[in-house]
């Protein structure tokens, strides 16, 4: 940044400067004060794709200790820095900030509107994240290391981590004052801002898993400030939320994190859920099967979320009837899930499928993300979770519904909105190339995680006993493989962004794609639908 | 994909060090030697076939889509988009298998948590990084820690390879010792941070946390040395505060518990030999 901008900058403000609505601010000002949906999308994916990377290094370091049996790289506290660090980053840097940054460029489009509602707040809860994590990321180099009591942030233990524990709260605060308004501006521009004519049940099913999710984030992530809050003032101000010496009670706060922690899991898959449901009518050139139901599952999935909570902690000595109850809430879940797996199936069936990059990795979403949710009916069956409870079969469970679910999911979109957003068509041969090393690697990575939580090894350890080392060396492979296998991603998006073949409208011109982004050029106008589209 | 993932793995397999060859390529849960692991064990298979089952149905059925339906072998798309029958069908199987795992998950889950009747307490308490164990009404009460060649092995750059070393941080210095055939009930609590203490041939896994006590029980049915760890993140050591407890006869648990009421102080004496110079060396941390 020179000083001659600065000047400009000065210069502008004195002369009380109108606003110009012709086209993007030249140079840093268009970025730093952004209020175009388009530009603040575009932030929230960069970001979200630095932290993915930021966050891929860390399990590399997790990966790479865990090759073979001994330590060999990294200190134990390091190595709990690793795998705390990596869960937050890649949860609150990479996976919600790129839905939001999704959420951001195509909701407007697909309804029809010129902007988000709350342009000026949009900038706001975008430039807090870099903040955010800002602060989390400098905890690596306080005393003490980072944060190393995992990103559950248990108490007592998350109570002896040294300087980084205050970072560590208020890095999530920020984080979660930035969901919240990221939440409500989808909430106010889906409910105010809709094309005439386009009414609730009219509208994409990407709108819609994001309207559900943005209720959840409403409802949830205030629930984390007060539990991280409560961290807080126990450790400073002499409270004992927490501690059973003065009254308090540890096992509260995991309830109370869970209370966030699940729909959390939500938020993080129902975005994915929406993109995947359109594509798969796309590239089978049939419409969604049952999209009535397929609103609906996602209702309840949502709501169920609200009830299950406790199913992450069914070893802290609940009640049996608590037990019960929690293990019933959570098998319904299966239920509406179902349905949307079928309805996905049903789409298909008759169809005319072709193949391009974004229903290949809507494809094996639609695998992979299966089989996680049939890891997680087994981990609801309370007697079978005292054994998987806190095992590798639990990181296998949670990283098949998170990599090829949520990843994937977000991956697709970028495959499938990429030509709409730059206007250009990037390499097919190389994307095709991107998703066949990360399906395959990705199953090398996690499936063998599996096995190693059967037969008994615990999670967030540094060195195991003997009888692990082979699955974890395919494992390792398996993880380095899919590590290196993203940098092809970053360099296609980097390549397309720079140019290529001319995308048309459509994009897509084979299939026939009817919603309302597709009525726009490639790339669309800074400010898209001035006037209102109609929709019959 | 799992058919990509299956011919992966072997091939990742076949880059491997011949020594790993040797070694376990364990894929699933251990049956156990108590009445409860068993029936775990049994409740995990049968989830784990209907869930393959549905899989196979499923995925059976996308398979076909992308096979049968391609637009590249001009497939021509039908005009369908909903019916009420198929999804009244989908709906409804799927409560109904659901209702089938759930009534044995309770059954086996009654009975796991029916304490009462036990014919020894031993109570449980967790440290960073150790177990006590405190029988009581015997007088007996002892810690048991990480074994020392183990701790040595597993120091970064400790230069020991952890092949060499017997059940390579499985191991500790001074066993839980239960008699068999006998009705265990573990008092777990914690000193400090929430630890968990899980031996995966009980099938048993429970939170041990400060200021709280829970409960579990076990009853070994086969004489021998079981192992297992902690299971909650507990900080820097979390990964070396293993579990071990050996089942002995009836007459031998008496005959270790009489040993154990007259002399505290001898085997703790013994101990302290041996592996000490190399712990030491080692332990220049």
């Amino acid at each position: 940044m020179s000083t001659t901008h600065t000047h400009e900058i000065a210069g502008h403000q004195a002369g009380d400067h109108a606003h110009d609505d012709h086209g993007p601010a030249k140079g840093w000002r268009r970025w730093l004060l952004a209020t175009n949906h388009k530009d603040i999308g575009t932030m929230y994916l960069v970001f979200s794709l630095t932290m993915f990377f930021i966050g891929g290094a860390m399990a590399m370091v997790i990966r790479a200790e865990l090759f073979q049996p001994g330590l060999q790289l990294v200190d134990p506290g390091f190595f709990n820095s690793m795998t705390t660090m990596h869960a937050l980053v890649m949860i609150f840097g990479a996976v919600m900030p790129a839905f939001v940054g999704l959420a951001n460029w195509m909701v407007p489009l697909q309804i029809g509107a010129p902007d988000m509602a709350l342009p000026r707040m949009n900038n706001f809860s975008f430039w807090i994240m870099p903040f955010a994590f800002a602060l989390l990321l400098a905890t690596l180099f306080v005393p003490g290391g980072a944060p190393a009591g995992g990103w559950t942030m248990y108490p007592p233990l998350v109570l002896q981590n040294g300087t980084s524990f205050p970072m560590l709260i208020f890095a999530v605060h920020l984080m979660g004052a930035s969901s919240i308004m990221g939440a409500i501006n989808v909430v106010v521009t889906i409910m105010n801002m809709r094309a005439p004519g386009m009414s609730l049940l009219k509208m994409p099913l990407f709108v819609w898993s994001w309207l559900i999710t943005a209720y959840l984030l409403v409802a949830v992530m205030p629930v984390l400030a007060g539990a991280v809050t409560m961290l807080l003032t126990d450790h400073y101000a002499g409270t004992t939320f927490f501690q059973a010496a003065g009254g308090g009670d540890p096992v509260m706060f995991q309830h109370i994190f869970w209370f966030f922690g699940h729909p959390e899991v939500y938020i993080m898959i129902l975005p994915a859920f929406g993109v995947v449901s359109e594509i798969i009518p796309t590239f089978s050139r049939k419409p969604l099967f049952g999209y009535d139901a397929m609103v609906y599952a996602t209702a309840s999935i949502a709501f169920l979320s609200f009830i299950v909570w406790a199913h992450h902690m069914f070893t802290v000595g609940m009640p049996l009837a608590g037990q019960l109850f929690f293990m019933l809430a959570t098998m319904l879940i299966a239920v509406p899930t179902g349905v949307k797996v079928f309805n996905w199936t049903a789409t298909m069936f008759k169809g005319s499928i072709s193949f391009e990059p974004p229903m290949l990795f809507a494809l094996s979403f639609l695998f992979l993300f299966t089989i996680g949710g049939f890891s997680g009916l087994m981990l609801a069956i309370v007697p079978a979770d005292f054994q998987y409870h806190d095992t590798y079969f639990v990181v296998a469970h949670f990283h098949y519904v998170l990599v090829p679910g949520a990843v994937f999911g977000i991956m697709a979109a970028v495959y499938y909105w990429l030509p709409k957003w730059t206007g250009h068509m990037y390499s097919m041969k190389l994307a095709k190339w991107h998703f066949w090393l990360s399906t395959i690697f990705v199953n090398v990575l996690f499936f063998p995680q599996h096995f190693l939580g059967l037969a008994g090894m615990p999670r967030r350890i540094p060195d195991y006993s003997t009888q692990f080392t082979d699955w974890n060396m395919v494992s390792s492979i398996g993880a380095f493989g899919f590590g290196l296998s993203q940098l092809l991603f970053a360099y296609i998006v980097w390549q397309t962004t720079r140019g290529g073949v001319k995308a048309s409208d459509k994009v897509w011109d084979t299939a026939a794609p009817h919603g309302l982004e597709w009525t726009l050029s490639s790339p669309p106008p800074y400010h898209s639908f001035e006037v209102a589209p109609e929709v019959k | 994909m799992s058919k990509i993932l299956k011919y992966a793995a072997a091939g990742a397999a076949a880059c491997l060090p011949t020594g790993a060859a040797l070694a376990a390529w364990d894929l699933n849960m251990p049956v156990g030697v108590t009445e409860l692991s068993r029936d775990i064990h049994g409740l995990h298979m049968l989830i784990l076939w209907i869930c393959v089952l549905i899989g196979v149905a499923v995925f059976g059925v996308m398979i076909y889509s992308i096979i049968k339906f391609r637009h590249s072998q001009g497939a021509v798309p039908a005009k369908f988009d909903h019916s009420t029958r198929a999804e009244i069908i989908w709906t409804t199987i799927p409560i109904l298998i659901l209702v089938g795992m759930a009534i044995p998950a309770a059954e086996t889950l009654i009975r796991i948590e029916d304490t009462r009747n036990s014919e020894l307490s031993i109570k449980v308490t967790g440290y960073q990084w150790k177990w006590q164990y405190e029988y009581l009404d015997q007088k007996v009460d002892f810690f048991s820690t990480l074994s020392r060649d183990s701790d040595a092995a597993r120091q970064l750059h400790s230069g020991i390879d952890p092949n060499t070393v017997d059940n390579y941080l499985l191991s500790v210095d001074k066993p839980l010792v239960v008699p068999v055939d006998t009705k265990v009930r573990l008092l777990l609590t914690s000193a400090d941070v929430i630890h968990a203490w899980w031996v995966p041939t009980f099938g048993m896994k429970k939170d041990a946390i400060p200021g709280f006590v829970n409960e579990i029980w076990f009853r070994a049915d086969k004489v021998g040395v079981y192992r297992g760890q902690c299971a909650e993140l507990c900080g820097r050591d979390h990964g070396f505060m293993p579990i071990v407890v050996e089942v002995k006869s009836k007459e031998d648990y008496a005959a270790w518990l009489k040993t154990q009421q007259d002399g505290e102080a001898a085997p703790a004496a013994a101990q302290t030999n041996e592996s000490a110079t190399t712990a030491v060396v080692a332990k220049a941390e």
